[in-house]
């Protein structure tokens, strides 16, 4: 459904995105994870034809981009990190709208109306004005937006970045009951939950580059051990100089925090108890371990 | 159906709104526009009425006539191209740049099957169509005044179109340009201001130096001008291909620059 091969983008002295390649099969959800200014939000502008890439084939929905992009996006809906929705119209004026720009007659639209708010939970919403909708409400109104042209194939940019827990649970799961009508989604995030999830693949992208790709399970699998043990408190950092390294495969501080990455973590364990003062927490590796491995912990602005 | 096949079914579905998918851009700020209507109508009635009513009499009653026009009808008619003038802007300056930057609005529109060409067309035609009913606004007020002469002073409908589409166009490179509304002002002021002083809209321009009525020629209003007069109050009209010429260029030639330079700016 997407194929991006050896893209490259540049701003001035910049490269933005260096020789990325990926592949998303119809009907999976696929994600582009990467700290600020990874290149995320740049690759998806290229994919959708909005920005030219500097060298690089894309074929979206079996058209290239940036070439047949405005074809192509007929039968592609997005979600935009920000609030594109137009505050003169009600809920449903801001659907029907939006339809035209498809070529979709009013009455088309009229007729697609019901069916998306029910989607998105704002059947009781229908005449509201945008001001009186909550954020959470908001970003569901625009996912059903961008569902008005029924598309194959949907790119959601940071999609529940600012929302509460609820507010995130419910688009997760609307997104889930688009996976399972056999749409396809691209999405980025910056929350690995969200990823793990969602994605049945995930690529990780850094200063514009691949790290990794695979699926969520798969890189968990792959690139990290399976338990971590993070131990903070009072002589963590003596601590830490004294056993850490002995006892896991791998050991990091951060702040006051120690992070240790295990196979088998009783040793580790043992070494915790003569001292009551430190404070454990024993868990599963996820996705997020991996994305710091690979991207390191240092914070990007 | 492979992917390529598939995709060409659904998007050979409106082959027809190919060239006219900027209607759909016309047809969303006209819909709003509609939701205010109240107070645009107030606006564009009673702001020349005043304007007209207040200098027209006062003034016009110390002024002898101007080539036996009366100050009013001058007035009218100059106020019919300042009126479509300062509409087109307006909506082209601030009303499009909240559509762009604040709004996001454009944004939205192109994450559809639409180009920035249908936006920006969109925005230009909407904006010399909303300038055009500042127009008409005059017109009847100058008619209820009985300062029309005919009929025939509605040939100048398709006039105020094309202007509404020169400052349109204009302003909306203003626009594409702009980093903050704080820009718009100067324009107002610095520009369109001193261009209106020059082009015989308050008082001819046949009475100002030389270099300065060679300097107007080659701006957009003062063929605006003579065009108007010349069809709503009966002034001699000459050289019409020309002032036509003139609004059709800078027209043409603006909306295209604002469309480049929209591409540019939201290619990044």
């Amino acid at each position: 459904m997407l194929h991006v091969s050896n893209l490259n983008k540049r701003y001035g002295d910049l490269e933005v995105v260096k020789n990325l390649s990926f592949s998303v099969p119809a009907g999976q959800c696929f994600g582009l994870l990467g700290p600020n200014g990874a290149g995320k939000t740049t690759t998806l502008r290229c994919c959708l034809g909005h920005t030219k890439p500097d060298s690089g084939t894309i074929r979206l929905a079996g058209l290239p981009v940036p070439e047949r992009a405005r074809e192509a996006r007929m039968r592609v809906g997005v979600v935009p990190q920000f609030d594109t929705l137009d505050p003169d119209f009600t809920v449903t004026e801001n659907l029907i709208v939006y339809g035209r720009y498809f070529g979709l007659s009013a009455r088309e639209c009229l007729a697609r109306v019901p069916k998306l708010l029910d989607f998105a939970g704002l059947a009781d919403k229908a005449n509201a004005r945008i001001e009186e909708l909550s954020g959470g409400m908001k970003r569901r109104l625009t996912l059903a937006r961008a569902m008005i042209n029924d598309p194959s194939v949907l790119f959601l940019d940071e999609p529940t970045t600012g929302l509460d827990p609820q507010a995130r649970h419910l688009v997760w799961d609307r997104l889930k009951a688009l996976l399972n009508e056999g749409r396809t989604i691209v999405l980025t995030t910056h929350f690995m939950d969200e990823a793990q999830r969602l994605c049945d693949r995930v690529a990780i992208i850094d200063h514009g580059m691949l790290i990794t790709e695979d699926a969520p399970r798969a890189l968990i699998e792959r690139e990290i051990e399976p338990v971590v043990v993070e131990v903070y408190g009072e002589g963590v950092e003596d601590w830490f100089k004294e056993f850490a390294h002995t006892h896991s495969s791998r050991a990091e501080l951060a702040g006051d925090t120690a992070f240790c990455y295990c196979r088998d973590p009783e040793p580790l364990m043992k070494t915790l108890e003569s001292k009551p003062e430190l404070r454990a927490l024993r868990r599963a590796a996820n996705l997020e371990d991996v994305f710091l491995k690979l991207t390191g912990r240092d914070l990007r602005d | 159906m492979t992917e390529a096949t598939l995709t060409a079914t659904l998007t050979d579905r409106a082959p027809a709104a190919n060239r006219w998918r900027f209607v759909h851009v016309v047809r969303r700020n006209y819909l709003v526009w509609r939701k205010l209507i109240g107070s645009a109508l107030v606006g564009h009635l009673a702001d020349p009425l005043i304007w007209l009513v207040g200098l027209g009499f006062g003034l016009g009653s110390l002024l002898p006539s101007i080539g036996g026009l009366s100050y009013m009808a001058f007035l009218g008619s100059g106020m019919l191209c300042y009126s479509v003038m300062n509409s087109a802007s307006f909506e082209g300056l601030w009303s499009a740049f909240t559509r762009l930057k604040m709004q996001r609005t454009w944004e939205a529109i192109l994450q559809a099957p639409m180009t920035v060409a249908d936006v920006v067309i969109g925005e230009w035609v909407w904006a010399a169509l909303k300038a055009m009913l500042s127009g008409i606004a005059i017109l009847l007020v100058m008619a209820l005044l009985g300062l029309v002469e005919s009929f025939s002073a509605l040939w100048v409908l398709p006039i105020l179109l094309l202007v509404g589409l020169t400052f349109g166009g204009l302003a909306l490179i203003v626009t594409a340009l702009a980093k903050t509304y704080d820009v718009f002002t100067y324009y107002f002021s610095l520009l369109l201001m001193p261009m209106m002083l020059i082009s015989g809209v308050f008082f001819p321009a046949e009475q100002l130096p030389k270099i300065v009525q060679y300097v107007a020629q080659f701006l957009p209003l003062v063929h605006a001008t003579k065009l108007t007069r010349g069809l709503v109050v009966g002034t001699p009209l000459d050289n019409v291909p020309l002032h036509v010429a003139v609004l059709l260029l800078y027209s043409i030639v603006s909306v295209l620059t604002a469309i480049r330079l929209v591409n540019r700016r939201l290619a990044k």
